[in-house]
């Protein structure tokens, strides 16, 4: 308490408030905002989420009640409340004021939204005005807090303060953390999947809340301490991570919402196949989606379907490995006369084709080529997989739970991620792995250490490739069909080469659950907020570049960019990682 | 090896025998480090071969470093955001056969492979002095250290033949003498060494032999007395001495000046 009162005029908030005022600001903003959730917003049903109930919480209700008790709870661990000191590991003043940021924005935005999708300020209830009001007092009694990190401004708020060297607990209680923070994971993504599709203003108000209280709960440490934990126990928490996948369809009633999660997993194990060609070797693949498509078609073609000029059917198995094998020559034909070049070069030539993938396709028509692929038509009535004497089409019952086509699917795409994701961490931990890193930190220095670089370039390709091709396999199966139109370069919706590639980049180049992160992101945003299906691409950009400049390093930072500040406490600068670094040598030796 | 129209170096023979400090110098721009290159594969030499043990080796670098040549690099290149650690792994990259599929499985055989590599890496870093920093960043070491590691990485790929590039370049000179000591101590393990520098204190001090080369060509090569007493090898950093020395006239005539100067003043 006294430490407060002690602080110098210089590292007192930008607000000259004294603390005996700001504490109870935030202190009864947050129990205002919390209180406010049980109160009626509107008078009206129209609003998403029906907020007219008293003593029912509802939609953008539930995530300000969520955002109010944060805030409450940072600021009662910021107050030294016995128990509450493991929320707040470095101790810092500005996980209140991001967790309070939450709450306001939240409450705001809703209160605004209201007025603008009703017309006018008449559609607010005492309620929504209780929230917005209590919503902003936490947020002024936080800044009215000794300031994070005197003498830096603005940027004190938003840098990470400095961590504390985190303990140990002992490995059951470890393991016990880890279990808890997966529930809580699995409870966040299934409310946001099962936010309904018309709702937009709740998945607005949700990523919200999502995006302060993370921000808040890194600047606490506590989520560093978290990922600590389940590093140290990796194969339980990677375990656990499936177990929640597998329990995922079985908390939805309906199918749609595994249908999403399906499309979810197909395009973010796509993403960790890409990232194995840029993330670890650093080799700028533009054209990426084509393997997807290859695998997709071959699959496709040897599905049974009567519109597939082979009228051949393959065992599931089969199929798979014939779109793995298809994608993989593929990938080697593509690369090995493309891999010799470098940077910007070899960009431009997978850009290329990937374009000329889409338009042979569209033109083996039986018109402009041979019939393959039914040209733009595609082939269609691809029929359902059979394994193990299971029809994935049909829904099961298993109790009192039933599981529809597309829960199947999940499950079947599930084992295709767990092998990619397998594939990619133990390809990456070893000599090949370290090899494709050394060829991106500097592809000169590689070779001069005894790196063949074409050949190991040449494998990060073909392996990547012939991924997306598995995943290609599923796919054609849950569409019930494959056509042109997806494999394209850039699109309004997901996949696509550049929302593969922004996948990885947004979330993290040469993590795991980088790319399975930022693939969820860039599909459920473009699902639930449909009505900026004509603004996406700009957003989209704009969010990028915002990102580019403030994180680089994506939302998951790798592991070695973790090793910032180390025994040597010497500032790291990112990496400008040029990819043509050293093509000058090349040319003058050639 | 030509650029162009321009020969950068022409006709260089060089023997260095295994247990043997060499030191390669000459003036800037001589083509000592375009040397290099040509031996490293780094550049296709436009004309000639290079042989090592006997054998021509062909221009590729992986396949001169699977030969037994290893090298430093001017400026530093190491793999900025790896370890300490994983950058000499990096170097035992010739030394292991492990494939992808051998990581994917993850056999016993695998497993073993990794512990060795990773041993003999860790036996490097303690010849160098780095063992503690295992786990730093690359780039987050002082810049003699990742000097020190540089060597390090080379030494892994096991080689008979290794070469510097400007080993204590930006170094004060208790470092340079640590570099001293560390290329004994890599002599001792019985590898040749060819070393760039320009220190040649440094040079003289290391070398058994020095060979000195001027635009492209070798001039001389021989102890560091022969090198050192040799007017070429003088000329070529100094400049030759002017054509005809400044004669009697122009003495005589400088110093009237300078006599008329300080008689003026006194007159004033």
């Amino acid at each position: 308490m006294t430490d407060t009162t002690l602080q110098s005029p210089a590292e007192r908030g930008p607000l000259p408030l004294p603390p005996a005022v700001a504490r109870p600001l935030i202190a009864v903003g947050a129990v205002g905002t919390i209180a406010s959730a049980f109160m009626s917003w509107t008078w009206t049903p129209d609003f998403p989420g029906n907020l007219t109930i008293y003593g029912y919480p509802a939609g953008l209700q539930i995530l300000a009640l969520v955002a109010g008790a944060l805030t409450l709870l940072y600021a009662l661990a910021l107050w030294r409340v016995k128990g509450l000191g493991w929320l707040n590991p470095s101790d810092a003043t500005s996980p209140v004021f991001l967790t309070s940021l939450s709450a306001f924005t939240v409450c705001w935005f809703t209160g605004i939204a209201i007025a603008v999708d009703l017309g006018g300020l008449v559609n607010l209830d005492p309620g929504a005005y209780v929230a917005m009001v209590a919503s902003a007092l936490p947020v002024i009694g936080a800044l009215a807090l000794p300031h994070p990190a005197p003498g830096t401004g603005v940027k004190g708020y938003l840098t990470k303060p400095e961590q504390p060297r985190h303990g140990t607990l002992a490995p059951l209680a470890e393991r016990l953390v880890v279990t808890v923070g997966t529930v809580i994971g699995l409870v966040i993504f299934t409310y946001g999947i099962g936010i309904n599709d018309d709702d937009s203003e709740t998945f607005i108000g949700f990523l919200l809340v999502c995006v302060f209280a993370a921000w808040g709960l890194v600047h606490s440490g506590l989520l560093d301490r978290y990922s600590a934990m389940s590093a140290r126990h990796k194969g339980f928490a990677a375990a656990l991570a499936l177990l929640a996948a597998v329990a995922f369809p079985f908390t939805q009633s309906d199918d749609h919402n595994a249908n999403i999660g399906v499309n979810i997993l197909i395009f973010a194990t796509v993403a960790l196949g890409l990232n194995i060609v840029v993330g670890l070797t650093g080799l700028l693949d533009l054209g990426y989606v084509a393997f997807l498509g290859v695998g997709a078609y071959a699959a496709a073609l040897v599905s049974g379907s009567e519109y597939s000029p082979l009228h051949v059917q393959f065992p599931f198995w089969a199929a798979a490995l014939t779109g793995m094998a298809a994608s993989l020559v593929f990938g080697v034909v593509i690369g090995a006369p493309t891999l010799r070049l470098r940077g910007d070069y070899l960009a431009i030539v997978t850009l290329g084709f990937g374009e000329i993938f889409r338009i042979a396709v569209n033109n083996l028509d039986g018109d402009s080529g041979p019939n393959v692929t039914r040209g733009p038509n595609g082939i269609t009535q691809i029929p359902d997989i059979k394994l193990f004497g299971f029809n994935l089409g049909d829904a099961h019952t298993l109790g009192s739970f039933t599981l529809g086509r597309f829960a199947n699917y999940l499950f079947l795409m599930l084992i295709a991620t767990a092998i990619v994701v397998a594939v990619f961490t133990r390809a990456a931990d070893s000599r090949i792995g370290r090899s494709w890193i050394a060829i991106r930190e500097d592809e000169t220095a590689a070779t001069a250490m005894g790196i063949n670089g074409f050949r190991a370039k040449l494998i990060a390709f073909a392996l990547g490739a012939s991924l997306a091709g598995l995943a290609g396999t599923v796919m054609a199966h849950v569409n019930y069909s494959v056509n042109p139109q997806p494999y394209q370069f850039a699109g309004a919706a997901p996949p696509n080469s550049a929302f593969l590639l922004a996948a990885v980049v947004l979330g993290g180049m040469g993590t795991v659950s980088g790319p399975l992160l930022g693939a969820s992101l860039l599909y459920l945003i473009p699902e639930k907020l449909q009505f900026m299906q004509n603004y996406e691409l700009l957003t989209f950009g704009v969010a990028l570049i915002l990102l580019m400049r403030f994180r680089p390093e994506g939302i998951i930072a790798d592991r070695r960019r973790k090793l910032e500040f180390h025994e040597t406490g010497q500032l790291d600068v990112p990496a400008q990682t040029t990819l043509s670094d050293g093509a000058t040598v090349a040319k003058a030796g050639a | 090896m030509r650029f162009g129209g321009l020969t950068a170096v022409r006709s260089v023979d060089f023997t260095v025998n295994s247990g043997e400090i060499v030191g390669l110098i000459g003036p800037n721009g001589a083509g000592k480090t375009t040397f290099f290159n040509c031996l490293t594969g780094l550049y296709v030499p436009t004309e000639g071969t290079v042989a090592y043990q006997g054998k021509v080796l062909p221009p590729k670098p992986h396949l001169v470093t699977q030969a037994g040549i290893a090298r430093t690099f001017q400026n530093i290149r190491l793999f900025a955001n790896m370890t300490v650690l994983e950058n000499v792994l990096v170097g035992r990259h010739t030394r292991t056969k492990e494939g992808l599929w051998s990581a994917l499985l993850r056999g016993p055989g695998f497993r073993r492979a990794e512990r060795e590599s990773e041993a003999r890496a860790m036996e490097l870093l303690e010849f160098v002095g780095l063992a503690g920093k295992r786990d730093h960043l690359a780039r987050n070491l002082p810049y003699g250290e990742q000097r020190k590691l540089e060597i390090a990485r080379a030494l892994a790929s096991e080689p008979g033949l290794l070469l510097l590039d400007e080993p204590t370049a930006g170094m004060n000179p208790q470092e340079t003498r640590a570099a001293e000591e560390l290329v004994f101590a890599i002599r001792d393990r019985g590898i040749a060494v060819l070393v760039i520098e320009h220190d040649m204190r440094f040079i003289f001090n290391l070398c058994d032999r020095v060979a000195v080369l001027v635009q492209g060509e070798k001039l001389i090569e021989g102890t560091s007395d022969v090198v050192q007493a040799d007017e070429r090898v003088v000329a070529a950093y100094l400049g030759e001495p002017f054509e005809g020395e400044p004669g009697a006239a122009e003495a005589a005539e400088v110093e009237a000046a300078e006599t008329a100067d300080s008689t003026e003043g006194e007159a004033r």
